[in-house]
């Protein structure tokens, strides 16, 4: 059964405890600004919203790619950045529309979202449950349907 | 069903790679004239760096990866299509029969009109066998002069300053990366570059490479000083490789021309990547962009089509990342602006950080930045979509950093805009 990641933005209090743990669990130190999932501030709505890879299927980094440094896990689905061949040179940072994958100057190649393998350090760390790994088929179609449907009439207002 | 490919770059890899993946019955044959595996030219700085092998900037890692997929790879020349007969002639005179056939040649270098340009110690960097023979003569300590400061001498230009040569950068133009950046970006590349120990003449032209004493090169300037090179590379621009169409009867300009699914003026015949001028996302206008992602879109849309799928090609968005030495840069789409737009800038030019949107009613349709790794996909991303940012346009008038909000807060179910809770 494959699962993902499911964000329910509205549950989220902006504590930034999955990006703590996301850090510790991929470079060993803790420190948010090398945390794959990332929380952006609307402050003056009081809303936090986290976001991070969908692990999309026609994955534009994976695509990009020059030197097949992103592969499937054929486990999990995720995406994942192969350290040792990766050269680092960012074409997958702007190819990937939705920002989820960023250089890391310090290691020199690129980082994003792998789904810790199967067992999500963010979604284990959420005190709100904001962040929940769950059968892909209850992921996100529901809520996307919802929005469009609230936000059809108003033409974009 | 026979489906041939011209050209082992990512375009043809990647088209062949899709053609199997549709179609599993179908013979699939690759036809490349360089000697080496299919590699990467993107992978090419890293190997000058060593930071990879030469076996690092191959396209696929796995030796049997084509064998697998029954993809037969020829490594010879195309010298001849003949359109009526589809069949191709090779540099060995045998000929290929095709069913479909898709041209994936790229581009070559473009040597400069400039005497002396033959003598020995001036390469491109272009090929696997460029980056050998730059190895050999780009020894610590040697004087190296890089003859363009485009995007392609630009992802050179760390290489070398890594492997700590006397380096100097001459560029036409009057700024660093003109095609790609503005004025203030590409003088901020330039003070970035100087600040690091390399000397960049912009606004400078070689007149003449001369043979001086001891093997070594003089390379003579339109200001009239003269250099002492070890190595001179020559990085002025390419073009794409539809010489051996010629005769054809398939429409050519700046590369092969296609419509809007990448078929040339002959019905079984696609062009992909650097040779085909093929339609941008941002102007509707067909161009040769010369770009990897570019590149890898089009093998994956021609070869749908190929096997009769009806795949329509919106469009490539323009872009670049560059590294220089450490500071990062990147555009999109119309980044210069459009009459009657509106744009943005936050500079801090003593941090090196520079932002530029540009923006057409409210709809996001270029970009530069200097100095950003976070979340610069979201760019390309607003640019694709044409998001209509309603009034997140407003607030990136204000700040333009909050580029990830302003993709969430449009798109995104926030708070009591769920409408789930």
């Amino acid at each position: 059964m494959l699962r993902s990641l499911q964000i329910e933005p509205e549950k989220c209090t902006g504590c930034l405890q999955c990006e703590m743990a996301c850090s510790y669990q991929a470079e060993g130190v803790f420190n948010p600004s090398k945390s794959r999932i990332k929380i952006f501030a609307f402050h003056h709505e009081g809303r936090f919203v986290p976001y991070t890879c969908t692990q999309c299927t026609e994955a534009w980094c994976m695509h990009a790619c020059p030197v097949e440094a992103i592969v499937i896990n054929q486990v999990t689905g995720a995406k994942e950045v192969v350290e040792d061949i990766c050269v680092g040179c960012k074409v997958c940072t702007i190819a990937c529309p939705f920002g989820t994958v960023n250089y890391n100057q310090d290691t020199a190649v690129v980082q994003k979202c792998d789904l810790c393998g199967g067992d999500p350090e963010c979604a284990k760390a959420c005190p709100t449950q904001a962040i929940t790994y769950v059968a892909s088929e209850q992921g996100g179609i529901n809520r996307m349907r919802a929005h469009a449907a609230e936000n059809l009439p108003q033409d974009n207002a | 069903m026979k489906h041939v490919i011209i050209g082992a770059g990512p375009s043809g890899v990647i088209a062949a790679e899709t053609l199997r993946k549709l179609d599993s019955t179908s013979s699939v044959i690759m036809v490349g004239d360089e000697s080496e595996e299919p590699y990467s030219r993107m992978a090419l700085p890293y190997y000058l760096t060593n930071k990879i092998e030469e076996s690092g900037t191959y396209l696929r890692k796995d030796a049997d990866h084509y064998s697998d997929k029954k993809i037969d790879v020829i490594r010879d020349r195309v010298s001849k299509i003949d359109t009526k007969a589809k069949s191709l002639k090779l540099d060995n005179h045998s000929a290929i029969d095709y069913d479909k056939l898709l041209i994936a040649t790229g581009s070559h270098p473009v040597s400069p009109p400039i005497d002396g340009m033959e003598l020995p110690g001036i390469h491109s960097c272009w090929t696997l066998e460029d980056g050998r023979n730059i190895i050999k003569r780009a020894k610590p300590g040697a004087n190296v002069v890089l003859m363009g400061a485009g995007f392609i001498g630009c992802i050179i230009l760390e290489a070398l300053a890594l492997r700590k040569v006397n380096l100097t950068v001459i560029e036409m133009d009057d700024r660093m990366v003109p095609r790609m950046m503005d004025q203030n970006a590409g003088n901020l590349i330039r003070g970035w570059c100087q600040n690091k120990g390399v000397n960049v003449l912009t606004s400078t032209r070689v007149d003449a490479i001369e043979k001086a004493n001891g093997g070594a090169l003089k390379v003579r300037l339109n200001n009239g000083d003269a250099l002492d090179a070890d190595l001179v590379i020559s990085a002025t621009g390419v073009a794409a490789n539809i010489q051996f169409l010629a005769g054809s009867g398939l429409k050519t300009d700046f590369g092969v021309l296609v419509n809007d699914r990448l078929q040339s003026n002959m019905p079984d015949i696609y062009a992909a990547g650097d040779v085909c001028q093929g339609k941008d996302f941002s102007t509707g206008q067909y161009t040769v962009q010369a770009i990897q992602p570019t590149a890898a879109d089009h093998g994956r849309i021609a070869a749908m089509n190929m096997t009769g799928k009806n795949m329509l090609h919106q469009g490539c968005v323009n872009m670049n990342v560059l590294d220089t030495m450490g500071l990062i840069s990147s555009s999109y789409g119309l980044w210069m602006g459009v009459d009657g737009g509106e744009s943005v800038k936050r500079c801090d030019n003593d941090r090196y950080r520079y932002l530029s949107l540009q923006f057409e009613d409210d709809i996001l349709i270029g970009a530069q930045s200097l100095g950003l790794t976070q979340h610069v996909g979201v760019l390309h991303g607003l640019i694709r979509t044409k998001l209509k940012l309603g009034k997140w346009k407003d607030n990136l008038l204000k700040d333009p950093t909050r580029i990830m909000e302003a993709y969430l807060g449009t798109t995104q179910a926030i708070g009591h805009n769920a409408g789930i809770i």
